[in-house]
């Protein structure tokens, strides 16, 4: 019954992963960035009921934190990517190019 | 036993520390706040001061001692220690380098006074007194190092110390020159003095390499090696000392400031070697043929410089062959293993040099930086304090009695005599007539006759009193301090001699009324006809000579520079300039280029991989932890 609540987690983290990759939109990536982070939350969790303990729980609650700090980050860098090149596509910012 | 006191660092810290503070003053103030000359000046002279006063203590100290066990040392820190060999940064006072401390102090102080006067009105005068305050710490390191290693350490700061003071007025190109030329031809030596060391610790250094384990184990050193080490050594004395081969550099040396000259030949440097090889006492008088060496070589020296020294002119080069003369002297003092002559010669000749050498500052300074002697002439009447005390330098220099340089010159000589080397005592004799010859030709030139030049002669008064008071200080040193050392024959007690006993292996020959009777006329004689001729040769003022045949050789010093140029310096730009084009680039530049090239190869193959499109990024992301987690996922099973 559990083990459904992992199967989920897995499909969001690789929805996820699809998006990063396939997307161009830097919202869209940042979003499924946002996603992958809460499929682990979701495992972790999980995880915390199976083992019946609090641990699982407690890094939970830190990834929340880490993921709203990292928000706020990363809309300060969306914006500046925006002033930058009036775009928001991500192929457009290709400097480190070989 | 020796007493360890802590003072004894402090001596040479004070002049290293004024050196630090004056340099820092001069690199970050001087163009924003402007200090005065006056106070650089006393700032300068506070640390030498201080050194004097604390040598005055260990003076003192020593005195208290009984004579066996005369020293005071102290150690500051360890420096270093790898196997066998322990170096502290120790200093050791006994009578040898008491006595150095007491003149190189004393001296350097009154240049230091002299120097505030001399150099008004430098643009750089800060960094002048940065660089002598250096050069004054450094020597005071060389004297009271306790190891051959601390006193490397010296060697090599009054080496470097002398090539930025040389090269102080580095507008001239030839300046630079002349510096550089100094500090090449030092370097040359040093390399002797470092395998002389190498070769000593090789032989008895695993035992203490301080100088006292040095002494105490000198017996264990067989013969070859401890000629080795004396013949190494010396190499290094002929370079800082400037002796044959490697004088050539002292003569160019006066492309420095007067004062500079002076802290050279009397105080500072050029005594270092005389007394590293009396500092070595222990290991020359073992090795008779090491001896004879450095006694012939420094007659030899002796010898040539005198003959140099006849036909310069240039007052100060006059001068600066007369110091490669008498350190010609000393070393033949030393190579006899009359050590305590030679180092009561160093004493002396510290005071009547540097009083010549700074009375000819006086006369360059009265004349607006003329230094050619045929445009000088009659400044007698002009500069009346100058010509007096440069009188008494003069007469000291030329050995005349009862000034200091005729009892210490006479000590040497007698000592050569009595040890029965008679060719080297013969060329002494000669070196001394042509002492008093080239001597009083330039006191002549310089002070009597006519003015040759009439404006300059018009303009020139005598110097202010900061400069003249030195002179007159050393003045007195040179009339007196000869008769420190008064020997039995005219009832005196020898006290140098005695007082530097402990520090020193000598013997002293058996006393025979006949020699020194023999040594004092003959000097005498020497004396009374050198400057005879002189005399009546430019007594009455000369007309400037055309220098023609053996004179012109002379006056273009026999052409050895030009010999050294072709024989050392253009082979060595040959084999420079051949390896720079031949070998360099075709062998062993090819194998770096060709790393960079691989290198170039790698990262170009790299490159496709850096597509500049951050979704790409994250597929290797993905798949590197996909990898890596399927790798742990094998190894936990």
């Amino acid at each position: 019954m559990i083990h459904n609540y992992l199967f989920l987690s897995i499909i969001l983290f690789c929805l996820g992963i699809v998006g990063v990759i396939s997307r161009r939109n830097v919202f869209t990536v940042f979003m499924s960035i946002e996603l992958m982070l809460n499929a682990a939350n979701l495992a972790f969790v999980a995880f915390s009921r199976i083992h019946q303990s609090m641990d699982g729980h407690v890094l939970a609650m830190m990834v929340m934190a880490v993921a709203a700090a990292e928000a706020a980050l990363a809309l300060a860098v969306v914006i500046l990517l925006h002033k930058h090149k009036s775009k928001l596509d991500t192929n457009v910012f290709s400097l480190l190019k070989g | 036993m020796g007493q360890s006191v802590n003072y004894l660092g402090l001596i040479p810290l004070f002049p290293l520390l004024g050196a630090v503070l004056i340099g820092l003053l001069h690199v970050f103030f001087s163009t924003k706040v402007k200090f005065s000359e006056k106070f650089y000046g006393i700032l300068a002279c506070v640390g030498p001061v201080l050194s004097f006063i604390l040598t005055l203590k260990v003076f003192i100290a020593l005195k208290a001692l009984p004579p066996a066990s005369r020293y005071l040392s102290h150690k500051a820190f360890t420096w270093f220690s790898v196997g066998d060999l322990h170096i502290d940064m120790g200093f050791l006072a006994d009578p040898l380098s008491c006595l150095m401390l007491l003149f190189v102090t004393l001296i350097g102080t009154l240049i230091h006074v002299y120097s505030i006067g001399y150099m008004g009105g430098d643009k750089n005068y800060g960094k002048f007194f940065a660089y002598m305050n250096l050069f004054l710490g450094s020597m005071l390191v060389l004297v009271l190092g306790d190891s051959p290693v601390v006193m490397f350490v010296g060697w090599e700061g009054v080496g470097l110390c002398s090539y930025l003071l040389i090269s102080f007025y580095s507008e001239d190109t030839s300046n630079v020159l002349a510096g550089n030329k100094a500090f090449i031809v030092n370097r040359i030596g040093d390399l002797g003095f470092v395998l002389g060391m190498a070769f000593l610790f090789w032989g008895i250094g695993a035992s203490g390499f301080d100088f006292l384990s040095l002494k105490a184990n000198v017996g264990n050193l067989t013969p070859a090696v401890a000629l080795a080490v004396c013949l190494l050594l010396f190499v290094g004395a002929t370079g800082k000392s400037a002796q044959i081969p490697l004088y050539v550099w002292l003569p160019d040396a006066m492309a420095g400031p007067t004062p500079v000259s002076a802290l050279i030949h009397a105080a500072t440097m050029v005594t270092a070697g005389v007394y590293m090889v009396a500092r070595f006492s222990f290991i020359y008088s073992t090795v008779e043929l090491a001896g004879n060496i450095v006694a012939w070589a420094g007659i030899l020296t002796a010898l040539l410089a005198a003959i140099f020294g006849m036909f310069q002119d240039d007052i100060k080069k006059v001068l600066a062959y007369s110091t490669v003369s008498q350190l010609g002297y000393m070393f033949a003092g030393v190579g006899v293993a009359a050590y305590s002559a030679g180092i009561f010669h160093v004493f002396t000749h510290a005071f009547f040099k540097a009083l010549l050498f700074l009375g000819a500052g006086s006369v360059i300074y009265a004349l607006h930086h003329q230094q050619n002697i045929w445009k000088m002439g009659g400044l007698k009447a002009k500069m009346p304090k100058t010509y007096l005390t440069m009188m008494i330098g003069a007469f000291a220099l030329a050995g005349c009695p009862p000034f200091s340089g005729f009892f210490s010159k006479d000590e040497i000589l007698y000592s050569a005599l009595a040890t029965g080397h008679y060719g080297i005592w013969m060329v002494g004799v000669l070196v001394a007539g042509m002492t008093a010859y080239y001597t009083f030709r330039m006191i002549f030139v310089v002070f009597h006759g006519t003015p040759r030049d009439q404006e300059a002669f018009d303009h020139a008064h005598e110097s202010p009193s900061v400069m003249t008071v030195p002179l007159i200080i050393l003045a007195v040193g040179a009339l007196f301090a000869g008769f420190l050392n008064l020997p039995a024959i005219f009832g005196g007690g020898q006290m140098v001699t005695h007082w530097l006993a402990p520090s020193l292996s000598e013997h002293h020959p058996h006393a025979s009324l006949f020699l020194e009777i023999l040594a004092i006329g003959a000097s005498v004689a020497a004396f009374a006809i050198g400057i005879k001729i002189a005399y009546s040769k430019f007594g009455q003022g000369a007309p400037e000579p055309e220098f023609k045949g053996f004179a012109e050789f002379a006056y273009h010093k026999f052409y050895v520079d030009e010999l050294y140029h072709a024989i050392i310096v253009q082979p060595y730009k040959a084999i420079g300039s051949i390896i720079w084009k031949t070998l360099e680039p075709n062998v062993t530049d090819s194998p770096v280029k060709a790393a960079s090239k691989l290198y170039m190869a790698i990262g170009t193959a790299f490159k496709i991989f850096q597509v500049g499109y951050v979704r790409i990024y994250a597929i290797y992301m993905i798949l590197g932890l996909s990898l890596m987690s399927l790798f742990l996922s094998q190894s936990l099973n």
